[in-house]
């Protein structure tokens, strides 16, 4: 199983479009903390980058990774390598391929520039949402044999996630805002994955003031201890079970 | 050495393979024959758990390979079309598969060096022709000392005098007793091969003979036409 992650790791880093993913983080994050001064203004333009270009470069790469490796996979298959150790080489492969694009180019420059607690939490927010997407891209890869509604699928997911979620959470709580709903506000921004990271970083800045009484409700259940940990774990969930159920499918899949 | 037991092979509504049960012991070498998508190459994923059987069993070496991985250190094979990562070198292939393999004794470099495979070790796979990249497959079966030979459709697409190489490496596994299992269509190639014949027809085996039975039952001296007479006689089914 080493043999093979370290095999397809270095297949990644060899591949250019990983490589060009560094260098435009590298380039976003470097001119955005040139640029500004205001060190919170400036997490609230990378957290853009953050919440919808990782995750979507991210979980387009590793989608169209799993179907170029559709040889690849059948060769393994053939030999003998269990299929659980096959299927864990590709998640890992691509999770530290992409994760060591992500930190060489947003998490260097954020640990340059801002307070080192908050700039773990950023890195963070990052590493986990590649990592979720990852997962993600495997499961839409084992769902779609045909390549053009796999990555279909996987933009839309994404699509979802990133921005009509949102939406709806936005709509549901304009349709119902003369009730008390920040319970339920806070139960569905946990559900999504791009919300809890967005959440978790806007916590570590200012502007959650800004926010009114749900961003107090979101100060006092997310910003402690107990929020964090919650937080982590649901993200963990985000990322282990699109992974275990694609694992599962791949383990009955006749190739 | 492989038992299969009782096989059946659905995808959704099509059926590829239905009570299935074989008996394929060392030391022979065994033509797995019939019409196109009449379940041969089903069969044979199966035998490398490449596809999971919807029922039955299959025992190697006394062992229902169920979630079992391990027999297949004892397994070349060589698919019907090899399909190996594009980028990849034919030295990288090799040497990723012996890493896989974790194979320690003495690597078969008879084909290696029949084929010439030296002068194309630094090719990328895509670069390659489809008899080339037959020639990477057959190597690739025969280099790790296996005990069982898979070779689905081995001639397919090599040139005459590759053919003939490969041929007689088969002959000369086959005197080390090895069991090997073929698929063709050619069934003129196959004639001082075989020991065995299994002729499949739409999911099921029809008969399972050995060529010598084959020959006195029929009268006949080759193999094409032994099979055809059967046929015709419906002494088959």
């Amino acid at each position: 199983m080493k043999g093979i992650t370290t095999f397809i790791i270095s297949d990644i880093l060899k591949n250019r479009i990983v490589l060009l993913y560094t260098l435009v983080l590298c380039g976003f994050s470097w001119s955005i903390f040139s640029l500004e001064d205001n060190v919170s203004k400036g997490i609230l333009s990378m957290l853009n980058i953050i919440l919808l270009i990782v995750p979507l470069v991210s979980v387009i790469f590793a989608n169209i990774y799993m179907y170029n490796s559709t040889e690849f996979i059948e060769l393994l298959v053939s030999q003998p390598v269990k299929r659980s150790s096959i299927w864990n080489s590709l998640f890992i492969g691509l999770a530290v391929a992409l994760n060591a694009a992500f930190i060489i180019g947003i998490g260097i420059p954020i640990m340059i520039f801002i307070a080192p607690k908050t700039a773990l939490v950023v890195i963070l927010a990052g590493i986990l949402l590649t990592t979720v997407f990852v997962s993600i891209a495997m499961l839409c890869f084992i769902l779609m044999r045909d390549k053009a509604k796999g990555i279909g699928l996987s933009i839309m997911l994404w699509l979802f996630l990133s921005l009509m979620y949102d939406g709806l959470v936005l709509f549901f709580m304009f349709q119902y805002a003369d009730y008390p709903i920040e319970k339920i506000m806070v139960i569905l921004s946990a559900l999504n994955p791009v919300d809890l990271a967005r959440i978790q970083v806007l916590l570590q800045i200012d502007v959650a003031a800004l926010m009114g009484y749900t961003g107090a409700i979101f100060k006092k259940l997310f910003g402690t201890p107990v929020g964090y940990m919650t937080s982590l774990l649901l993200m963990m969930f985000w990322i282990l079970i699109p992974y275990l159920l694609s694992l599962r499918l791949f383990k009955k899949k006749d190739l | 050495m492989i038992e299969i037991i009782n096989l059946y092979n659905t995808f959704g509504k099509t059926t590829a393979l239905k009570d299935v049960s074989l008996y394929l012991p060392a030391g022979s070498c065994i033509g797995l024959i019939g019409p196109n998508a009449c379940g041969k190459t089903t069969l044979i994923k199966n035998i490398l758990s490449m596809v999971v059987p919807t029922k039955g069993e299959i025992l190697f070496e006394g062992k229902n390979i169920k979630g079992d991985v391990l027999y297949k250190n004892n397994i070349g094979y060589m698919p019907q079309i090899g399909r190996y990562p594009e980028n990849m070198t034919v030295s990288q292939v090799i040497k990723m598969i012996k890493n896989i393999r974790k194979y320690k004794g003495t690597e078969d470099k008879e084909l290696y060096d029949a084929f010439g495979m030296e002068k194309i070790a630094e090719k990328k796979m895509r670069t390659l022709s489809g008899g080339t990249t037959q020639k990477v497959s057959a190597t690739l079966a025969f280099l790790f000392n296996p005990t069982v030979l898979i070779l689905d459709e081995p001639t397919a697409g090599l040139d005459p005098i590759s053919s003939e190489i490969l041929r007689e490496k088969i002959i000369k596994e086959r005197e080390k007793g090895k069991l090997i299992l073929i698929t063709s269509h050619l069934l003129s190639e196959l004639d001082d091969l075989l020991t065995n014949i299994i002729f499949m027809e739409e999911s099921v085996v029809v008969f399972n003979k050995s060529i010598k039975t084959l020959f006195e039952e029929t009268g006949e001296k080759r193999v094409s036409k032994a099979i055809h007479t059967l046929l015709k006689s419906g002494a088959a089914s």
